[in-house]
């Protein structure tokens, strides 16, 4: 019987739910494993969770920092989608798509995954003929894509204002409908307790200090609770990739850490069930099961460790939505928080072996980590598992910025700030 | 955020363009040395502490600014005029 099931239910219910199991143990640090992850964070997780599944590594242990979920993984915006342009984004995501699509069986853990559909709204012909041309080429990836009218367009989120009058007209839009949303702690701890289940050790408040060296090779971990050898040491720490590889002596990386910072309404009546994203500059809202409206806009566009932003992205933001839903002008804010992220030099990530034997490296999600978190977790642990990369990640290498073949979806070059 | 513009005086976050890491050195323009090429190009120290770094007063005297500030506070240390500040003409 699966741990979590309807029939589980009842018998604990019978039962005064005293036989429920913690989602995973507290395990002391052993002295060695065969794999360290360090980062326990949505894709570091998925990695222990693929190396135990599909390569049968359990002797893993995930050492995290701070506790489950204090991340990126739960500061994202929740959405999921694989519209990308380029050959390598597009396969990489939309196989992030079909693990998704399946994950709640999969970690036998609901994960709230929801197919509400993305639409991304074109404001002019010429950036119109542009989605239809990612569009074509989602579609020729085996993604899939519609173009939609703002009639249709209005059809489906009466409250968006397609007003010849508004500041910036809405001349149509490109809609994933198999794209949506999840709840990101579920997927966080679904892919712990699927890891600790097998056998994976995830050792929570215990921060890397330093790499354990024979020679040049890399051969385990100092930590805030003790030294822990690994034959293989996997980085998966996204946002604080500088400070952990400074630790190894790697002091220059084609990374910068940038702030995003996001934002959450009071609840509302259900008022919008797609996500939707403003085309004449960058904001992207869903509402969540909760009733609040769940939104952000561009990194603040510096160097920032701080995981909190300045107030001229805020003003951005809110402009933004309001300029798609005049009527949320009266809407209070509820919250808002800022998350860290490595933006890289070509906003492709790098899922590759190195750069010190060894070592592996995870980095450079930008801030579109979150939906890539089952299958950089399925590749990174295939790197990990067969000292090659997996045929999806082939092409997020290290030294593709020395040797030319950059992924540069937007074609913005090394500028971090404008991925 | 408010950055002391070294004409203007502490001015808002919004009126500076960020031009980024300040210790990247572009090397001559007929070196043929790949590595300092892609070392000025790509790579980043993105230091968590004290980071040097050029901001443009865009929104104001439109001067070039070298500013040390901290990557973990946002605290801003020092903010000079870059040109007779690296060392060139700027």
């Amino acid at each position: 019987m699966a741990e979590y099931s309807a029939l589980a239910l009842l018998k604990n219910a019978f039962n005064g739910n005293k036989d429920w199991k913690p989602a995973w143990r507290k395990p002391q640090p052993k002295a060695s494993y065969d794999v360290i992850v360090v980062g326990g964070g949505g894709h570091g997780l998925a990695t222990a969770y693929y190396l135990a599944k599909e390569h049968g590594i359990t002797n893993v242990a995930v050492l995290e920092k701070g506790w489950l979920g204090s991340g990126n993984v739960g500061r994202n915006t929740v959405t999921v989608r694989s519209n990308y342009l380029l050959p390598p984004n597009t396969r990489f995501y939309e196989y992030s798509m079909k693990l998704w699509e399946n994950l709640s069986h999969d970690l036998n853990y609901n994960v709230m995954f929801s197919q509400r559909g993305v639409l991304n709204l074109a404001h002019s012909p010429a950036q119109f003929d542009d989605y239809a041309r990612r569009g074509n080429a989602m579609r020729h990836q085996g993604a899939d894509s519609e173009l939609m009218t703002p009639a249709e367009i209005k059809r489906l989120m009466p409250a968006i204002d397609i007003s010849g009058n508004a500041r910036f007209p809405i001349y149509g839009g490109l809609m994933q409908p198999r794209a949506g949303t999840a709840r990101h702690d579920a997927v966080a701890w679904g892919y712990a307790r699927g890891a600790d289940r097998r056998g994976v050790d995830i050792v929570e408040n215990c921060e890397v200090t330093g790499f354990l060296r024979d020679g040049d090779r890399i051969v385990g971990v100092s930590t805030s609770r003790g030294e822990i050898r690994a034959k293989k040491v996997a980085v998966a720490v996204a946002g604080s990739t500088g400070r952990v590889m400074q630790l190894a002596g790697i002091d220059r990386l084609p990374i910068e850490s940038h702030v995003l910072q996001a934002f959450v309404t009071e609840s509302l009546k259900p008022f919008l069930d797609t996500v939707v994203t403003f085309g004449m500059g960058h904001c992207y809202i869903n509402q969540s099961d909760k009733g609040g409206l769940v939104y952000g806009g561009d990194i603040d566009g510096y160097n920032s460790y701080a995981q909190r932003g300045n107030l001229p992205i805020v003003e951005d933001v809110m402009a933004e939505m309001l300029a798609m839903f005049p009527s949320l002008s009266g809407v209070r804010l509820l919250r808002s928080w800022g998350g860290v992220c490595d933006m890289s030099m070509d906003g492709s990530p790098v899922i590759a072996k190195g750069p010190l034997p060894g070592m592996y490296l995870n980095c450079g999600w930008c801030y579109g980590g979150f939906k890539a978190t089952p299958a950089s977790g399925f590749c990174f642990a295939h790197t990990i598992a067969r000292d090659e990369p997996h045929d999806l990640n082939a092409a997020f290498t290290l030294d593709r910025f020395r040797r030319g073949i950059l992924i540069d979806e937007k074609g913005q070059g090394a500028t971090p700030r404008l991925h | 955020m408010l950055i002391t513009c070294p004409y203007c005086g502490p001015r808002d976050l919004s009126e500076f363009t960020y031009q980024g890491d300040g210790n990247r050195q572009r090397p001559a323009p007929n070196s043929q040395d790949l590595d300092a090429w892609n070392a000025y190009v790509y790579d980043r120290q993105n230091p968590a502490g004290d980071h040097n770094e050029i901001w443009q007063h865009s929104g104001g005297c439109r001067i070039h600014i070298r500013v040390v500030r901290n990557t973990l506070t946002h605290a801003i240390s020092s903010a000079v005029p870059v040109r007779g500040h690296h060392g060139g003409k700027a």
